[in-house]
């Protein structure tokens, strides 16, 4: 009857998420645009891009994923990357908090110019996605030799 | 990716200590209840089962991991949703529920505790005797 009824505690933690929500929606209204492609703040998986100057590193904390499910592609230095996490909690039981990412996700992350989409690898460990980008040859740095 | 170390070890010790007070991550849950007890799952990417910590005193659970993953020397950040490297979050549990028994396990960054009730606590099907 009552599937998410909570303790007193869960509804304080509403109340700060009703306030989450407030100030995101504040800050929202900021001076400053956002990129076109960003997302809410907590979107899954939460993305961190490292770069070198041989690589870009993109590691996705993607929890409990199925590798197979996965679906990584890269256009020119736009990754996109997609797949599916199910709960499988089984259906006979009671939440009391329900707070984990349930169903299909896509992200798309802009790389910089000189990534070589040929030269890709991704590997799945402990619950993080991470895929490096090697960049081209001709954009790392060299040294110049003064004869 | 042969020059590989460890995020949290290129830290000097100081700026190491600063973090350990820093923000913590909260991750998400899920927490369920069926007849035999409650089940929790937390999504905790990036933390292998030997940074994990699951502690139970009294009737406090408490869960705490830290995020290790290998990244190459000078690497400069492009974009960042995750912070900080490590995730904590505790619970109070309730008198039915047996801290003793509790199992813990952890896959792809999914840690799942069940935490089993009592066996007094489980429900019983009561019988209703016709006369």
């Amino acid at each position: 009857m009552f599937p998410n009824l909570g303790s007193f505690e869960n509804s304080l933690f509403d109340e700060f998420r009703r306030m989450q929500m407030d100030m995101d929606q504040l800050l929202g209204a900021s001076p400053w645009p956002s990129g076109i492609r960003a997302v809410a703040r907590g979107t899954y998986p939460s993305i961190n891009v490292g770069s070198t100057p041989d690589q870009v590193d993109v590691y996705l904390f993607a929890a409990g994923l199925d590798p197979k499910s996965l679906d990584i592609s890269i256009q020119q230095n736009l990754l996109t990357v997609a797949g599916e996490r199910k709960r499988g909690n089984g259906d006979d039981v009671s939440y009391y908090r329900r707070e984990r990412f349930d169903g299909a996700f896509r992200r798309v992350v802009t790389l910089p110019d000189d990534v070589d989409p040929d030269k890709t690898s991704a590997q799945y460990r402990d619950g993080v996605l991470h895929i490096s980008v090697q960049r081209r040859e001709s954009a790392k740095p060299r040294q110049i030799e003064v004869k | 990716m042969s020059a590989t170390r460890d995020v949290a070890k290129q830290e000097s010790k100081a700026v190491q200590e600063t973090r350990e007070q820093e923000r913590a991550i909260l991750p998400a849950v899920d927490i369920f209840e069926d007849s035999g007890g409650l089940t929790l799952k937390a999504d905790m990417p990036g933390v292998s089962s030997e940074r994990l910590d699951v502690q139970v005193d009294g009737e406090s659970l408490s869960i705490e991991g830290k995020v290790e993953i290998p990244v190459p020397e000078q690497m400069n950040a492009l974009y960042a949703d995750i912070r900080s490297t490590r995730y904590q979050r505790s619970f109070s549990l309730s008198s039915e529920l047996d801290p003793d028994n509790i199992e813990a396990s952890l896959k792809d960054g999914v840690l799942t505790l069940r935490i089993p009730k009592r066996e007094e606590h489980r429900p019983r099907r009561i019988e209703v005797q016709t006369a």
